[in-house]
């Protein structure tokens, strides 16, 4: 949470933010999805919003696109307060979960349809919808209508669609989730490509942390309507704020308060991820300055492809995962029980604040 | 789930009794028009147009007709507007009262005629003191008419993708240009069958009718009520009734017609644009 202050400072003294958030809330019922969210995203970011269902991630997309109005709180889009203004008079497009296309339209109809609303000429709108259709590699399709495609072009009508009327920030919403994994890791890396290259600020919604890690420039981590932390993907790994971020973003060795001060007399959890940790098989505990080292029993043993997950159960500790590059020295079944030493340093240990939750 | 050979057969049977049934007397009606002998025997003596160009003749009939298609035309008008209002204003938004209001609005095709009838009668004359005409005809007619137009649009709205207005807004255009680009486009044929079958409901109504109308107006189904009765008006009456059957019949194949597509638009849509 500090980040978000010091963020809103240093941006302020540069160019202003493309959005701004302060103290938004938003309650639905009894249930308080945002909860005095404080956030800026800069000009021309890629920032990803990370969290569970339910989270309250895609709801701040919401507000943010003008579909819902906060509770109470303020949204500034490049320094001008939109709260209060309807969707169609804010500058910032969205790209729906399901796509939303116009069914009784044709492509070329679909994605002139913000140019045509804005009242382009009609010769004009479809020249330049048929310009953001060829970007998205759909020039053949123009006059096909939605129904005929798959989903991964809908996707992409979706994307011209929202990209054509050059709004300054651009809202994902899960665009990705209903592709299977190799369109997917395709669209990805074209997203990507894509706002490199408009310079436009996007804010994407996922609950994937691999999605969020490989495409942000930043990332927000959500949990019960709250940032847990922002930072870059390499700060939410490598710098766990707490045993959420921990837990969600990737696998996370944690050790609780009791067992941290077993280990370096602090009473604070704290975290090593998985490839920070190395294994013995000999069962001599490796020794070296800044290094600990405990002895434990492997219980089971994952084949992942480019590595093992061994999970080893420390005699004085919870069970731990490692993540073993090498070859392994036997079949699982010669391995299951053995007695081995697992070891790290020190400064690969990320101390967590002993929050409640 | 499958059927033996016989409950098939019997099934089938009872079948054709019942349509033989609802359809044989209609299919007299028809014929007796072009029956040429007045006591309508059976099997019918000659083949004559004269009833049909004595009917054609009669201004009476025309005027009728004329009142019929111009009652049936303007509440489908206006059941088509306040339906459509209603559904998108029950599907669309929340507000107190709701669940309420949906239920008043369908009451009316479900309450018997002459209860409609008689209490509009006393609002009409002795509350809001209007001298009952086709008007008088037209605003009670809309209030069950509407129900169709309604429960056809309301439907369609479920089945419709509440994020297509989103989008739309979201690209830009306000509440009008959206209704106008999206929903309506979406509503189309809902409104079509909707309507059709208004027009069918007030075009043969009586019972409301008879409460209703003024002293010197006459549709189809009141000239006929008055003329059954006279002996000489007996082929006449058969014409006017072929005239009924058929005007009230296409409305509703249509409707049916088009509900049974719509439920597929997407993929009725795209066979043709293949194509």
């Amino acid at each position: 949470m500090t980040e978000t202050r010091t963020a809103g400072t240093s941006t302020a003294s540069g160019s202003v933010p493309a959005i701004r958030l302060r103290k938004l809330t938003k309650v639905f019922g009894d249930t308080v999805a945002v909860d005095g969210i404080d956030l800026d995203i800069r000009q021309g970011e890629f920032f990803s919003m990370l969290g569970p269902s339910g989270s309250g991630k895609t709801t701040v997309l919401r507000l943010i696109a003008g579909f819902e109005l906060p509770t109470s709180g303020s949204i500034e889009l490049e320094g001008r307060d939109v709260t209060r203004l309807a969707p169609f008079q804010r500058d910032v497009n969205t790209v729906f979960q399901d796509y939303a296309l116009f069914p009784h339209m044709s492509l070329v109809d679909n994605v002139a349809y913000g140019l045509r609303v804005r009242g382009v000429p009609r010769a004009e709108r479809r020249e330049r919808a048929r310009e953001a259709l060829e970007r998205v590699q759909l020039g053949k399709f123009v006059g096909r209508k939605p129904a005929q495609l798959s989903g991964g072009q809908r996707q992409r009508v979706a994307l011209a669609r929202a990209l054509v009327v050059e709004p300054k920030v651009l809202l994902l919403d899960e665009p990705l989730g209903a592709l299977d994994l190799k369109l997917r890791q395709q669209m990805q890396v074209e997203l990507k490509e894509l706002q490199r290259s408009l310079g436009i600020t996007f804010i994407f919604v996922t609950h994937d942390q691999e999605e969020a890690l490989t495409m942000s420039d930043r990332i927000g981590v959500f949990n019960n309507g709250s940032l847990e932390q922002i930072g870059t993907a390499h700060e939410i790994y490598e710098r766990p704020a707490g045993t959420f971020v921990a837990n969600f973003v990737g696998t996370s060795n944690i050790f609780d308060a009791a067992h941290a001060r077993q280990l370096y007399g602090r009473a604070d959890p704290v975290c090593v991820r998985p490839e920070r940790l190395r294994l013995s098989w000999s069962g001599a505990p490796e020794t070296g300055v800044g290094v600990t080292a405990r002895p434990g029993t492997v219980t089971s043993l994952v084949y992942v492809g480019h590595a093992t997950q061994v999970r080893v159960q420390l005699d004085d500790g919870p069970v731990v995962v490692v993540l073993e590059p090498d070859s392994l020295p036997g079949s699982d079944v010669e391995l299951l029980g053995r007695r081995v030493s697992v070891s790290w340093d020190d400064d690969a240990v990320v101390w967590l604040p002993s929050d409640v939750a | 789930m499958r059927l033996s050979r016989s409950a098939k057969a019997i099934l089938g049977v009872v079948t054709a009794l019942v349509l033989l049934f609802i359809y044989l007397p209609l299919l007299l009606v028809v014929v007796n028009s072009f029956n040429s002998d007045r006591t309508f025997g059976w099997p019918p003596k000659g083949f004559t147009l004269e009833w049909w160009g004595r009917a054609l003749d009669s201004t009476g009939v025309r005027e009728a007709l004329l009142s019929s298609v111009w009652v049936a035309v303007v509440s489908t008008v206006i059941s088509l507007v306040l339906g459509t209002l209603l559904a998108i204003a029950l599907q669309r938004y929340k507000f107190f009262g709701r669940d309420v209001i949906s239920l008043l609005v369908i009451l009316p095709i479900a309450l018997p005629g002459i209860v409609t009838g008689i209490a509009l009668n006393n609002m009409f004359t002795t509350i809001l003191g209007v001298s009952l005409s086709l008007w008088t005809v037209v605003i009670a007619h809309a209030t069950f008419c509407m129900v169709t137009v309604f429960n056809n649009v309301i439907a369609r709205l479920r089945r419709m993708h509440g994020g297509l207005e989103e989008a739309s807004a979201d690209l830009g255009a306000g509440v009008f240009t959206t209704f106008r680009l999206v929903t309506f486009p979406q509503l189309r044929s809902a409104l079509l069958a909707g309507g059709l079958l208004a027009f069918a409901l007030s075009f043969d109504e009586i019972i409301v009718t008879t409460f209703t109308i003024g002293a010197g107006d006459t549709t189809l189904p009141i000239w006929i009520l008055q003329n059954l009765f006279r002996p000489n008006q007996a082929p006449v009456v058969n014409v006017v009734a072929v005239v009924l059957i058929v005007v009230s019949i296409v409305p509703i194949w249509l409707a049916q017609r088009l509900s049974a597509e719509s439920v597929g638009v997407g993929a009725a849509r795209v066979k043709s644009a293949a194509r």
